[in-house]
C-alpha cells in the first residue's frame, strides 16, 4: 500500500483507524503517544538477534556458560541484561550432528523477542506456522538448508509462555575468535533453526 | 478453540516467503499498532491469554483475510469494548467523551525501559503442589475440544508422547483467557515422534514438542 503522507491527508484506512484508535486511548487517558514512541524505539533500535547471537558465541566458547544454558537457559541468559517482555522464560537446544532443532508457533507468533527481536513476517505467516511441524525438512529446503544424512530434526512449538533459542553447530575454522567475532558469525535464522551456519575456511554448510 | 489461527499440519498455504530486505514495519501504522497493544496491555485490564484469544476467535474468512498487525489492532478494539474502556460510539466516531470504565494504569514513557525489560513473568508459586509426571513418563494428550481458548493444538490432541522436561508452574493459559488470574498448573514439554502425529509421510526419528499443562495430559 502506498504510503506517502507528506503533501495531505490522503490517509489510507489503517494508517487512519489505528490514529484514530491512538488518540481516543490518549484522549481517555490510557496511553501516552510518548511511551508508544519510545516502545517503537526499543524494538526498532535496542533489541535485536546480536542479544542472541552474544549467548551463541559465550555457549560456544565457554563450557561453564554452556552448562549453565543447559540447566537453566533463564538465569544464564537473565545474567548478561537480556530480560524482558517474550524473554521472562527460556530454553536453549543445542543443534549436534545428530540432531537439528527449529522453532515455530503454530498457533500465534510467540518469539523469544529479548534475544532475537520482533518476529520476521515469514515467522508469524501461515505457510510457516502449518507447515514447520509437519514438513520440516520441506520447509529448510525452502531456506536452502539440507541436512546431513543421519540427522533428525526437532521442532518445538512455541504452545506456552516458554522461548526457545536454537545454538547453532559452531563453524569449523573459528577456533582462534574472540567471543565478538563469534557472535558475527551468528545469523538470526540460525538461532531459530531454519538456517545453519558455513564453515569459515571452506565456506560449505556445517556437516557432521 | 478450534479456529483459523491453529495452524499445524494444515494444508494449502503455499511455500515460505522470506524477505530480502525485511523491514521490522511494513507502514508506520505498524509500528503504532504494536506499540498501542503494548501500552494498553500494560495498563492491567486483561492478560496476554485474553488478548490471544481475541485476535483468534474470528471466522476463517475474517482471521485470513487480515494482516498481522490488522489482527491485533482488531483484537484490541475487541478488548477495549469487552472490558468498557471505550464504547462502540467513541470507537467509531474516533472522539472521546463518554462514561466508561477508567483505566487502572497508564504507562509513562519514563517507565517503558523499566516495564519492558521486567516483562510478564507467568511461573506461579505451586504452594506445595508437586508435578503428576517426571521425565521420561509416556502420557496421552486428552481428546479435549474447548470453544474458548487453549494452548492444546489441535494436531496434538488425543497423542501419545513423553515427558522431555517439567518446564515450571506456570499461569494457566486456558482459564487465564478466561480471566481466571489465579488459575495455574504445571507445565511440561512433550515430545511426540512426529510419525505418531503426521503417520509415516514423516521422517523416522523426527520429532516435534510442544509445552502442555497438566489439564491436557492423561498417564498412559
Amino acid at each position: 500500500m502506498p504510503h506517502d503522507h507528506d503533501h495531505g491527508s490522503e490517509l489510507d484506512d489503517m494508517t487512519a483507524r489505528v490514529m484514530a484508535l491512538e488518540k481516543l486511548l490518549t484522549d481517555k487517558g490510557m496511553v501516552e503517544p510518548a511511551a508508544l514512541d519510545r516502545i517503537i524505539d526499543t524494538y526498532e533500535n535496542r533489541i535485536g538477534p546480536r542479544n542472541g547471537a552474544h549467548v551463541v558465541a559465550l555457549a560456544w566458547s565457554d563450557p561453564g556458560f554452556r552448562d549453565w544454558l543447559e540447566r537453566d537457559a533463564t538465569a544464564a541468559i537473565h545474567s548478561l541484561g537480556y530480560t524482558g517482555r517474550q524473554g521472562e522464560h527460556l530454553t536453549a537446544v543445542f543443534n549436534t550432528s545428530e540432531r537439528h532443532n527449529m522453532v515455530v508457533c503454530t498457533l500465534c507468533s510467540c518469539y523469544p523477542w529479548s534475544l532475537l527481536g520482533l518476529p520476521p513476517v515469514w515467522y508469524k505467516s501461515m505457510p510457516y506456522r502449518s507447515r514447520a511441524v509437519s514438513e520440516p525438512r520441506a520447509v529448510l529446503k525452502e531456506f536452502g538448508v539440507t541436512l546431513p544424512e543421519g540427522t533428525s530434526v526437532r521442532v518445538w512449538d512455541s504452545t506456552a509462555e516458554m522461548r526457545y533459542l536454537v545454538i547453532p553447530m559452531r563453524p569449523r575454522g573459528s577456533d582462534d575468535m574472540t567471543v565478538e567475532e563469534l557472535a558475527g558469525l551468528v545469523t538470526r535464522d540460525s538461532m531459530i533453526g531454519t538456517a545453519i551456519l558455513p564453515d569459515i575456511t571452506t565456506g560449505e554448510e556445517v556437516r557432521a | 478453540m478450534n479456529g483459523p489461527h491453529d495452524a499445524g499440519g494444515r494444508h494449502g498455504f503455499g511455500p515460505i516467503a522470506p524477505e530480502p530486505n525485511e523491514p521490522l514495519f511494513h507502514a508506520d501504522w505498524e509500528a503504532r499498532a504494536l506499540a498501542l497493544t503494548v501500552a494498553a496491555g500494560a495498563a492491567g485490564h486483561w492478560t496476554i491469554d485474553e488478548s490471544r484469544f481475541a485476535r483468534e476467535n474470528r471466522s476463517p474468512g475474517e482471521y485470513y483475510s487480515l494482516s498481522y498487525y490488522q489482527i491485533w489492532i482488531a483484537g484490541l478494539e475487541r478488548l477495549l469494548l469487552d472490558k468498557g474502556l471505550i464504547t462502540g460510539q467513541e470507537l467509531a466516531s474516533g472522539r472521546a467523551g463518554e462514561n466508561t470504565v477508567p483505566p487502572k494504569r497508564k504507562l509513562k514513557a519514563e517507565e517503558v525501559a523499566t516495564v519492558l525489560s521486567r516483562g510478564g513473568p507467568v511461573d506461579r508459586d505451586p504452594q506445595g503442589r508437586q508435578p503428576i509426571f517426571a521425565i521420561g513418563d509416556r502420557v496421552r494428550t486428552r481428546n479435549l475440544q474447548p470453544a474458548g481458548h487453549t494452548r492444546l493444538p489441535s494436531y496434538a490432541r488425543d497423542k501419545i508422547g513423553r515427558i522431555a522436561s517439567v518446564q515450571g508452574f506456570h499461569a494457566f493459559a486456558d482459564a487465564s483467557a478466561r480471566g481466571e488470574r489465579e488459575a495455574a498448573d504445571w507445565l511440561y514439554a512433550v515430545v511426540f515422534d512426529a510419525r505418531e502425529l503426521w503417520g509415516t509421510d514423516a521422517e523416522a526419528g523426527d520429532e516435534v514438542v510442544i509445552d502442555a499443562w497438566e489439564p491436557y495430559l492423561e498417564a498412559c
